[in-house]
């Protein structure tokens, strides 16, 4: 397939991952929103949740984005996010522990981040 | 060996043991410097893009935004001076805290109000003994400031900006930080943080006239408007941080630099007077044994006759 986009996935302080991919599906404020070549220029706000890269090579890299934007132009896509990991990247035992602290703190910003830590640890 | 002698001897020792310091510093500023830098530059792609989508929504859209407005009438400013925890780093913080004392005074001529914030001790320090307000103050980061970091700061700095200015909101942000122009040079230098006027952004983020394009927004311009402005900011106040961490390791090894071969002259004057110290020393009793000898030579000499 010809058709592909490239992506770049930055975080605050250093690029988490670029490349070529064919299809990115990602969670904005209104619903998770899948991204191919050619798309319409969008700008959207993104919630915290996994975001899928299925790269051009056929593999797929999932990452764990924490509040951000998603913006395509040109073929162009940039997730932009105050921390991003990719899922091989997340320790998922510290994850787990975190849950837990957070549930029995009801620290509710601290549970969703550790969730989706985990959700896209075990989605890859 | 005589007592000036000595007193060359010490002084040299002692020179030469700062002097070992001051060597030490300046390495350890230099390896810092290489580990600053490359944290600007990490942090570069995250700027560019968020600017890029700054001046999207900002030309793509006729939004109107608090943190984009102009108010009519300004009464009240922030002043966010970006200084260091520690000093041996030359002019590096007075320049910062002149730069900021300018802006003030430039700022108060025009009548309006001045609130500070301050990052780093030395600035605390400095507006503390002259008794002048602060109204935040951040400390303890300054040599290698994380994005949580800037967090912090941006936070009371955009809740002020949206508050009302008769309950002690502000009108403007202004940000003094030391720019990291190369490895010899940094300027320090003000800058209006927000209001943001976009043709400005959209003039750095596209130099050549570039054409953006018309970009759907998601769930609404005002909607990523809002959510995006705080990032700006936040990430404009990273930047600086960063920039202001690099420029005052730099300060450091060049103050340390000149240090170190200050002392060296100084080590290598006292080695000089200490060898002209031992010379007069040994000249002095040559001398005295020579006088000595002769006295006793006229003495028998006398004795004889």
């Amino acid at each position: 397939m010809a058709a592909e986009l490239h992506v770049a996935l930055v975080a605050a302080d250093r690029e988490v991952w670029s490349g070529e991919a064919t299809l990115v599906v990602a969670r904005t404020t209104s619903g998770d929103i899948g991204v191919m070549p050619g798309h319409q220029p969008l700008l959207g706000v993104l919630e915290s949740g996994p975001v899928t890269i299925r790269t051009s090579d056929g593999g797929t890299v999932v990452a764990a984005v924490h509040g951000g934007f998603i913006s395509f132009a040109d073929n162009k896509l940039s997730l932009l996010a105050e921390i991003a990991e990719l899922s091989d990247e997340i320790d998922v035992q510290r994850a787990e522990r975190e849950l837990e602290r957070a549930k029995a703190e009801g620290d509710a910003t601290a549970e969703r981040r550790a969730d989706v830590r985990l959700r896209a640890a075990a989605a890859s | 060996m005589g007592a000036q002698l000595r007193v060359y001897k010490r002084r040299i020792r002692s020179v030469t043991a700062t002097k070992k310091i001051t060597k030490a510093m300046e390495m350890i500023a230099a390896s810092r410097v290489v580990k600053a830098q490359r944290k600007v530059a990490a942090s570069t792609p995250y700027a560019t893009e968020l600017t890029r989508a700054v001046t999207a929504v900002g030309t793509g859209s006729n939004t109107k935004h608090p943190l984009t407005t102009q108010a009519e009438t300004v009464t009240r400013s922030a002043v966010l001076l970006l200084t260091s925890d520690r000093g041996l780093a030359g002019a590096f913080n007075s320049n910062a805290i002149k730069q900021a004392e300018q802006l003030t005074e430039r700022l108060e001529r025009e009548g309006k109000q001045v609130d500070t914030y301050i990052v780093g001790r030395r600035g605390v320090a400095h507006y503390n003994f002259r008794e002048r307000k602060i109204a935040e103050a951040w400390t303890g980061f300054t040599d290698e400031p994380s994005y949580a970091d800037a967090k912090k700061v941006a936070a009371p700095l955009i809740e002020a900006i949206e508050k009302n200015t008769a309950e002690g909101g502000v009108d403007e942000i202004h940000i003094v930080f030391t720019e990291f122009v190369s490895m010899m040079t940094q300027t320090a230098l003000d800058d209006r943080l927000l209001p943001l006027s976009l043709d400005e952004v959209a003039k750095e983020a596209k130099p050549q006239g570039e054409i953006l394009p018309l970009y759907d927004f998601e769930p609404s311009a005002e909607d990523v408007l809002d959510a995006l402005l705080p990032r700006y900011v936040e990430s404009r106040v990273y930047n600086a941080l960063l920039q202001s961490a690099a420029s005052k390791h730099a300060a450091t090894r060049r103050a340390m630099k000149s240090a170190t071969d200050n002392a060296g002259e100084l080590i290598e004057t006292l080695s000089r007077l200490a060898n002209a110290a031992r010379q007069a020393e040994i000249t002095q009793e040559i001398s005295e044994i020579v006088g000595g000898a002769s006295a006793l030579a006229d003495a028998t000499a006398g004795s004889d006759r």
